[in-house]
């Protein structure tokens, strides 16, 4: 793909072209000679097959059976510091170009998925959590609207501004803590320092409002936890006024800078076509140019009664995935600032006694309060039976959780559709054709979140 | 299978025999992109909720697919027996759904036909069993605690 097809138009035709060329059949990595033309034109996203563990046993290799190529395969990671957790990558090299790559996954897998199933309902949300860790609130939401549209539970409107408040910062912590790393991973350590301050900040009040920095379990099946404290609006005010000041000042130590631009212009860029064929969503998807943002698209909560713009690329390289980050940053900031005018009094979670706990103070006044409490905290609610899929925009792209209920009082079957782990996919197509030293800035620009990947 | 096409959050019911035809068939109407693809086993729970012309097995693949154009969502539901678990493989329609059609390979064992590297993603090669499934027991294999030893 070459770059002056960048404006091309989402149609069949060139799709259609696309999909044609990533399919490659068997994944075995042949001796350069005996390809064929027509797999050279292939190489973009093949998919490189090594099995893990298996050494090569130097007796059994004929030495004389080597293809006489430049090409080599090199392993990066697990622990490489830039791979943003342990993310491994097998490249193929000609030189310092790479040619094709895969990425390698499953080592922070820890089976959360089936986790879900032994949890209930109630405990569910601690499980989702620790999914993203850098979005816990989003993970949270996500289950909850999918238990309650199960439940067709009536959330009260109070509750549901408190979730997009909470979901909007932890989209900006979120946000700013991807400037950090890839500061650090393109060499600006100070960008670094920047980024966990800001961070900082926002987590600083979610501790206040949830008790945890990180791993929240504050956004629960039929409304929030707690209310908001005393002095939150003052707070997230401060918040609102100190953000778009600090962005000013990553716009002059990255945006501005000839050596930061340099480094991600032009680089691992993907067209609109191959982010639509790979399933890319987020950041990576509109930095191509496509306004495809749920909160607008398909609205949930009432992301439709706030104003705000979808931020997209042109180009659909680094540069460009940076730049759709940072406006964003800046148009959560406009989200948050009509949220906290808009929020109304009321119950910050629903009313109906079978879902929620009785308050505390009613448990020493009444025996049914007791009842009901302990029963809810021991055994859980029923969800009747169905399954539904709900699906919400994440800080890296589309996060959905499906969900199957037998009627009892845990999930029969809780899916993840996890952003990370879909855009994972457009890594070789981005690497492809790039130089090894800017894998570093292509694998940080798609944001990966391993907790998120193996879950 | 048509006159849903029309609800906004809607579901299908394919045969296994049919699913390829039909996610084709979507593709050429404006599905873009394959959103989600997962599976879900339905050993433990068996009189679930189906259409009348639909035969209940003991697997499900489920996609959602997604129109970016029509702003809708479209959810394929297709029985997969126990005892031949395999569906076609929607690689060559959506190159997307390619770590997605592994990961249910990995977790539930079903087959994806034509898919290009169908290899475990999430569990380590030569992993015995599938860990998603219902027969398939959390705490199976033993931990070994091994003794501290104090040296008071």
């Amino acid at each position: 793909m070459t770059q002056d097809q960048r404006g091309t138009e989402t149609n069949e035709g060139v799709l259609g072209l696309f999909v044609k060329e990533t399919s490659e059949g068997p994944q075995e990595l042949r001796p350069k000679q005996e390809t064929q033309m027509e797999e050279f034109y292939l190489e973009e996203g093949y998919v490189l097959r090594v099995p893990e563990g298996d050494g090569v046993d130097l007796d059994e290799v004929d030495l004389d059976s080597i293809p006489d190529d430049e090409t080599m395969i090199i392993n990066m990671g697990p622990q490489h510091p830039s791979t943003h957790g342990v993310l491994r990558i097998m490249m193929e090299l000609d030189g310092e170009t790479i040619l094709r790559s895969k990425p390698v996954i499953g080592y922070l897998h820890t089976g959360m998925e089936k986790t879900a199933e032994m949890l209930t309902f109630m405990q569910g949300s601690t499980n989702v959590t620790r999914m993203d860790y850098l979005s816990p609130l989003n993970n949270e939401l996500v289950y909850s609207l999918a238990v309650e549209s199960l439940m067709d539970l009536e959330i009260p409107p109070r509750a549901t501004w408190i979730r997009m408040l909470m979901s909007e910062l932890n989209r900006i912590s979120s946000h700013v803590m991807w400037m950090a790393t890839n500061g650090m991973d393109l060499g600006s350590t100070s960008m670094m320092i920047y980024g966990f301050r800001e961070r900082e900040l926002i987590l600083g009040f979610l501790e206040k409002v949830t008790g945890l920095r990180m791993n929240h379990n504050y956004i629960r099946p039929g409304g929030v936890a707690a209310d908001l404290p005393d002095g939150w609006y003052d707070d997230v005010v401060a918040i609102c006024e100190t953000i778009p000041f600090r962005v000013e000042e990553y716009q002059e130590l990255l945006t501005g800078q000839p050596i930061f631009r340099e480094r991600v212009e032009g680089v691992g860029v993907m067209t609109q076509e191959q982010a639509l064929a790979l399933s890319a969503t987020g950041p990576i998807l509109r930095a191509t140019g496509i306004p495809w943002d749920l909160r607008k698209t398909m609205p949930y909560l009432y992301y439709d009664q706030v104003d705000f713009d979808v931020i997209v690329g042109s180009v659909g390289d680094t540069y460009d995935r940076y730049s759709v980050r940072l406006n964003e940053i800046l148009e959560s900031v406009r989200i948050v600032e009509q949220v906290i005018e808009k929020m109304p009094p009321g119950a910050y979670k629903t009313l109906d006694r079978k879902v929620t706990p009785p308050p505390r103070a009613r448990i020493d006044e009444s025996m049914e309060a007791l009842i009901h409490h302990f029963k809810l905290h021991t055994e859980g609610y029923r969800v009747p039976a169905g399954e539904s899929y709900v699906a919400i925009e994440s800080p890296r792209g589309e996060l959905g959780c499906y969900i199957v209920s037998s009627g009892e009082n845990r999930p029969y079957r809780v899916h993840v559709r996890a952003p990370s782990f879909v855009n994972l996919q457009s890594l070789p197509v981005m690497l492809h054709g790039g130089l090894i030293a800017d894998s570093v800035a292509v694998i940080s620009s798609v944001d990966p979140v391993m907790g998120e990947v193996d879950r | 299978m048509s006159e849903s096409l029309d609800i906004d959050h809607s579901v299908v019911f394919v045969r296994r025999s049919e699913y390829l035809n039909f996610v084709q068939t979507l593709r050429s109407q404006g599905f873009e992109m394959c959103a989600d693809l997962t599976a879900v086993d339905f050993l433990e729970f068996k009189d679930r909720s189906l259409p009348e012309d639909v035969e209940a097995q003991r697997f499900e693949v489920v996609v959602n697919l997604l129109s970016l154009s029509k702003r809708k969502r479209l959810r394929i539901r297709v029985q997969v027996p126990d005892d031949d678990p395999w569906v076609d493989s929607i690689f060559r329609e959506y190159p997307g759904s390619e770590a997605m059609e592994r990961e249910v390979y990995d977790l539930f064992g079903i087959v994806f036909r034509g898919h290009p590297d169908l290899t475990r993603i999430l569990m380590p090669e030569g992993w015995e069993g599938h860990p998603l499934r219902k027969d398939y027991a959390p705490g199976r294999v033993p931990v070994q605690f091994k003794e501290v030893k104090t040296t008071r």
